[in-house]
């Protein structure tokens, strides 16, 4: 492997990009596949796109006979939550468990307290303040739950701009048709607006806050393992 | 995610190569391309090593680390990649085995 290739794929990782560095075993040859730059030409687009989702590496015999070992690097995923209510209370220690780095958000000091949020990043600001700190992108997700608009709206508006693999919404249908119409006048089109979860959280006929948080987390996790699918297929 | 934690830390170790390599030491990188049975470390896992057989990183959590080194400091000087492969049922499988009974195979390459 050239140093070139090395360094590019350490700077993706420092972006936080998801790529795959694709070795030829038998011949030496190493070559980087960066997803952002897209790789719809290549023949191994499908092998690829699955390992980008999987995030798993390991190794693909080409009928010819010919091994070729894939890297897979994806950042490690993160949750945003704009809320510190009981629900992020339950799923803030879940979270943690299933390895996602989590950032609750809530202006109100009432609610993003420490003690009601030991050992979770907490940031008692508006998410206009917060969220440039925290960064969206792809791997990241952001659920928000505080059912209010002046907090909610402006964090799921920046979530489907920065293109966040899951982007959740608490509340029924009729008080989340009421945001659809907010969204749109602050220019957000259709295809984006169909991405918000919501009403949030497989249906699991859901109750406590714990276990709402149960239905929530589950669809973050199934919306990071099948990320760029429905997008891919829409395009095809 | 341990899985995900675990990717992490190799790509420190990708860091490390690419330091090294940039203040001008031979480098290899030895990754596990393939795990049968109970392997200790997973596939994707990286060992870093210079030319004077100084290493970071695992292949194994320390059962054929030395073998590996003295391996990649062969491919240093050769510049060609070599697979290796060890497991109990390796001849070598009292120097070099694991002890967990799994088998691995580790790709190691220059880092030109």
């Amino acid at each position: 492997m050239d140093l070139a290739i090395l360094q590019k794929l350490n700077q993706a990782r420092r972006e936080r990009f998801a790529v795959i560095l694709v070795t030829d075993t038998a011949s030496g040859a190493v070559r980087l596949v960066v997803e952002k730059d897209g790789y719809d030409g290549d023949p191994l687009r499908e092998e690829l796109a699955a390992r980008f989702r999987s995030g798993a590496s390991g190794s693909v015999v080409t009928p010819s006979g010919e091994s070729t070992f894939f890297t897979v690097q994806l950042p490690p995923p993160r949750l945003v939550i704009i809320g510190a209510v009981h629900i992020s209370q339950a799923l803030a220690p879940m979270a943690k468990i299933a390895g996602f780095d989590m950032t609750i958000i809530d202006p109100r000091t009432a609610f993003a307290t420490p003690e009601r949020f030991p050992d979770v990043p907490l940031l008692a600001e508006w998410p206009d303040v917060a969220l440039p700190k925290v960064g969206l992108d792809a791997f990241t997700g952001l659920a928000v739950v505080t059912h209010d608009p002046k907090i909610d709206d402006y964090a799921l508006a920046e979530s489907l701009r920065a293109n966040c693999f899951y982007v959740g919404a608490l509340g029924s249908r009729k008080t989340h048709g009421k945001r659809l119409e907010r969204l749109r006048a602050l220019g957000i089109d259709d295809t984006q607006l169909a991405r918000i979860h919501a009403p949030i959280g497989l249906p699991i006929q859901a109750q406590s806050p714990a276990e709402i948080a149960v239905a929530v987390l589950a669809e973050v996790i199934v919306s990071l393992r099948s990320r760029g699918r429905q997008a891919r297929e829409a395009a095809a | 995610m341990t899985a995900q934690t675990v990717a992490g830390a190799d790509l420190d170790v990708l860091a490390t190569a690419e330091a090294w390599r940039k203040a001008g030491r031979d480098v290899a990188i030895a990754t596990v391309v393939e795990t049968w049975g109970s392997a200790p470390r997973p596939v994707g896992s990286h060992l870093v090593v210079d030319g004077e057989g100084n290493f970071e990183g695992s292949v194994s959590g320390g059962c054929v680390e030395g073998a590996v080194v003295g391996e990649a400091i062969d491919v240093i000087a050769a510049g060609k990649a070599k697979m290796l492969e060890f497991g109990v049922a390796d001849e070598t499988a009292w120097r070099v085995g694991l002890s967990c009974g799994g088998r691995i195979r580790v790709y190691v390459e220059k880092l030109a």
